[in-house]
């Protein structure tokens, strides 16, 4: 239980770090994204601001034997450069240009109530679905 | 389009490395919203969850693999985060009357962005918070490729999308 507690909290220091940074706004990502027009860097300050506390914070979280809540550290396995990496990485591009959300601001932007908003968190869903339907193909 | 937001950006940002710090050191997990997601929806076409077998504990070492949603509570708190990320964005929103949205796609075009930023972060196994934010904190070469290329692919798309067509 206090493990759903505590995703629940850091959540919602989460999604109110997303809107305080205004990386739900779309139009502010098009703007960094946007480098040949009037090109707007502040999602460069967010990706700073979350990297000045990750960089240095991740190594001395991982030095602990487990973490405070769970019995071990869950942390990605693979290590190879792979074709799914480099596909995915073009694919989510181009829809991370085409309309400026990606998944975690798509989610925050929820609590707009916007049904474009909704939309497009539902095509998210069924990309993502479709995706893992290659993945566990036998 | 606006002026930058220089203040918020990094005041959020930080907010944001807070989070992926905490739910490292809490939950032992990397805050990466796609994978967060994913976990939830990772459903086989008959509706049975699919992955790790249910009976299998959890090995209890650090860096140990876990995948599946049908690890028990192992939906629960992605919900939760997901929730809390939603209610999060509602504190900013009612802290300054409304929340900054000018959406940049509609229609046929919006549909097709969110399946394609879906479908990629599942293939890639991370966005912009998994590998921008967390990867590049555990200096994970997958996350750096990763982050250049749909940050790359991206500012392209616009250019052709805003300039081009």
């Amino acid at each position: 239980m206090a493990s759903i507690a505590s995703a629940f909290l850091v959540g919602t220091l989460f999604g109110f770090g997303l809107a305080v940074s205004e990386m739900i706004d779309p139009a502010r990502v098009i703007g960094f994204l946007d480098v040949t027009g009037r090109w707007d860097p502040t999602l460069l300050f967010v990706m700073g601001g979350a990297l000045a506390v990750t960089l240095p914070g991740f190594p001395l979280i991982l030095r602990r034997a487990r973490p405070l809540l769970a019995e071990f550290f869950a942390l990605p396995t693979k290590s190879k450069l792979d074709g799914s990496l480099i596909a995915g990485a073009i694919i989510f591009g181009i829809g991370w240009g085409i309309a400026g959300f990606c998944p975690g601001p798509a989610l925050a932007a929820l609590a707009s109530g916007s049904p474009a908003v909704a939309l497009f968190v539902v095509a998210m869903i069924a990309g993502q679905w479709a995706a893992s339907l290659l993945e566990t193909r036998p | 389009m606006s002026e930058p937001n220089i203040i918020g950006g990094l005041l959020g940002g930080a907010l944001i490395g807070l989070a992926a710090a905490l739910l490292l050191l809490l939950n032992g997990r990397i805050a990466g919203i796609s994978g967060i997601l994913g976990g939830i929806i990772k459903w086989s076409p008959t509706g049975k969850p699919v992955g790790r077998n249910p009976e299998q504990e959890p090995p209890a070492k650090a860096g140990a693999p876990v995948e599946g949603s049908n690890v028990p509570g192992e939906r629960s708190w992605r919900a939760a985060f997901i929730l809390g990320l939603v209610g999060g964005a509602a504190l900013d929103a009612f802290m300054r009357g409304g929340l900054p949205l000018r959406m940049q796609a509609a229609g046929p075009m919006l549909l097709l962005a969110g399946l394609l930023v879906g479908f990629g972060t599942r293939l890639a196994s991370g966005c912009t918070s998994g590998h921008g934010v967390c990867g590049l904190a555990r200096r994970s070469p997958r996350s750096l490729v990763a982050t250049m290329i749909f940050m790359v692919v991206a500012a392209l798309t616009v250019f052709m999308t805003r300039h081009i067509f």
